[in-house]
């Protein structure tokens, strides 16, 4: 339950996060996309989500609607979901992965998107990619069954975000005058602030998911703390030698990598190796961010390259480092002693990155069909915050 | 009378305001202004992204002097306002034809 509300934290965080990475005529817009999203798969999430998520299995894809309305989902414990804590504890702590994850995609169209279309891609996205995606792997579906190891969402929040927002950067186009125009972040002290904010909410996800305040929770807690001060310190160091100087934007993105790269191992993990996952991150995803610009296509606030990639070699990581030594209900990667785990991994990250992306584009182009997806030339020319709110967030 | 224009490093002025004041200058008008010229913009880096900025934050000063006074005024800004690095700025001088005082309706260079 505690857990639940440090995680709450994320929203706000995420919100101010992106908030201050846009310009000034879409920084209500921005901001909103958070906590419109948070609202709207809450409601989902009650009426049938979890039971989709978490439900009884079908088929090792999906999850019935016997929890629907939470239908026998009460304050007594579920002997699977948490042992220790009521079962609502558990439900709602879910809500909140299954709220930010669609909140983490805003990113790649910042900018751009039409506020009715993002409403009903994220509705359908929570419901058609989400819940599926979080059965596999946390509902008992047949990722799980082949022994996944995704701590605390790794391929569910962070592959599942990362892929889908790459197929909604190619979908929806750049943003016009991306490459030329000035485009900088209009206030970064409130990124700065998000990140914090972020920082402190990501002990929620990550220590939460040992479901108790147990052991389990306490690695989580220092694997989580050290991968992003790792990753951060990284990523400074390698824009340092690769640009000549260590930027605040730089320190804030590597901690957000450490947080999405360690996330999938956090719960099986020593200190040592988490500062290794942090090695990676801040390399890893700083790398990606460079090569976006090569490839010219325009993720506007960098959710493949932080999230994606991060997830990706965050799921490979558990496979290397896990260890039932420190998580006996966990299992041993590679180095351990276990080179199956890897496998398991590998195809957990594919088939999650796989399923994402390609259900994205489809949702993406369904949505096309109903509403635009993208707001008209002279609506991006004034911004999100007049154009869709009649609001403005400097007067 | 002259209308002498003067573009300056923003943080040169105060140094420049007390200067014309020990000259026994008592007015002028300043404004926030961008711009280049031999010094060029600078660049920001955003994750890797890199802009380069043109047009640097400059402060213009504007002051209405009388023909007499011209040559001192020059001199002492070129004296405050000199950094020797480029990008110290420019100054420009030109004819007024007419000055007003809106209190008084004093014309000419006793509206200075």
């Amino acid at each position: 339950m505690s857990s639940a509300l440090v995680l709450a934290m994320v929203v706000p965080g995420l919100a101010l996060f992106y908030g201050g990475l846009v310009r000034t005529k879409n920084a209500l817009g921005t901001i909103m996309q958070s906590f419109v999203i948070t609202g709207l798969v809450s409601v989902i999430w009650i009426l049938f989500g979890y039971s989709l998520a978490f439900g009884p299995d079908k088929g090792g894809f999906i999850g019935g609607l016997e929890w629907a309305g939470l239908r026998g989902v009460g304050v007594e414990p579920h002997p699977t979901y948490g042992p220790t804590v009521p079962h609502q504890a558990f439900m709602v702590f879910q809500l909140m992965f299954a709220a930010i994850t669609p909140a983490l995609i805003t990113g790649a169209f910042a900018e751009r998107k039409r506020f009715s279309a993002l409403v009903l891609f994220a509705g359908l996205w929570a419901i058609l990619i989400y819940c599926p995606l979080a059965h596999w792997i946390w509902g008992g579906g047949w990722l799980a069954k082949r022994g996944a190891l995704d701590f605390a969402g790794g391929a569910v929040v962070h592959i599942s975000s990362g892929l889908s927002a790459l197929a909604c950067a190619l979908v929806i186009g750049k943003r016009r005058g991306y490459g030329t125009d000035y485009m900088a972040p209009h206030n970064l002290p409130l990124t700065l602030l998000g990140t914090g904010l972020l920082w402190f909410g990501w002990f929620g996800f990550n220590g939460g998911s040992a479901l108790g305040a147990n052991g389990i929770a306490v690695r989580a807690f220092v694997a989580t703390h050290m991968a992003a001060s790792v990753a951060a310190l990284v990523w400074m160091l390698v824009e340092w030698l690769h640009r000549g100087r260590p930027t605040v934007l730089g320190v804030a993105s590597g901690a957000v990598a450490g947080l999405a790269t360690v996330t999938p191992a956090a719960g099986y993990i020593g200190a040592l190796p988490a500062m290794a996952v942090g090695v990676i991150a801040g390399i890893a995803c700083y790398v990606a961010i460079v090569w976006k610009g090569r490839l010219g296509y325009d993720d506007s606030l960098d959710v493949f390259g932080i999230h994606g990639v991060g997830g990706f070699f965050g799921i490979l990581a558990a496979g290397l480092f896990a260890s039932k030594a420190v998580n006996p209900a966990g299992a041993d990667g590679l180095f351990f002693g276990n080179p199956a785990q890897f496998g398991v991994q590998i195809l957990t990250a594919l088939s999650a990155a796989a399923f994402c992306f390609i259900g994205t584009y489809v949702i993406l182009m369904v949505v096309n069909r109903l509403t635009r997806l993208r707001v008209s030339h002279e609506e991006e020319e004034m911004g999100l915050d007049l154009t869709q709110h009649n609001e403005r967030a400097y007067s | 009378m002259k209308l002498i224009e003067a573009i300056i490093k923003p943080f040169k002025l105060d140094e420049v305001k007390d200067a014309l004041h020990e000259i026994g200058i008592q007015g002028m008008t300043v404004t926030e202004v961008k711009g280049f010229g031999r010094q060029k913009g600078h660049k920001e880096t955003y994750r890797g992204t890199e802009y380069t900025i043109e047009f640097v934050p400059k402060v213009r000063i504007e002051l209405a002097v009388t023909d007499g006074q011209v040559s001192r005024v020059i001199e002492t800004i070129v004296r405050a306002a000199k950094t020797g690095s480029i990008g110290d700025g420019k100054i420009f001088v030109r004819d007024l034809s007419e000055a007003i005082r809106i209190r008084t309706g004093e014309t000419g260079e006793s509206a200075l």
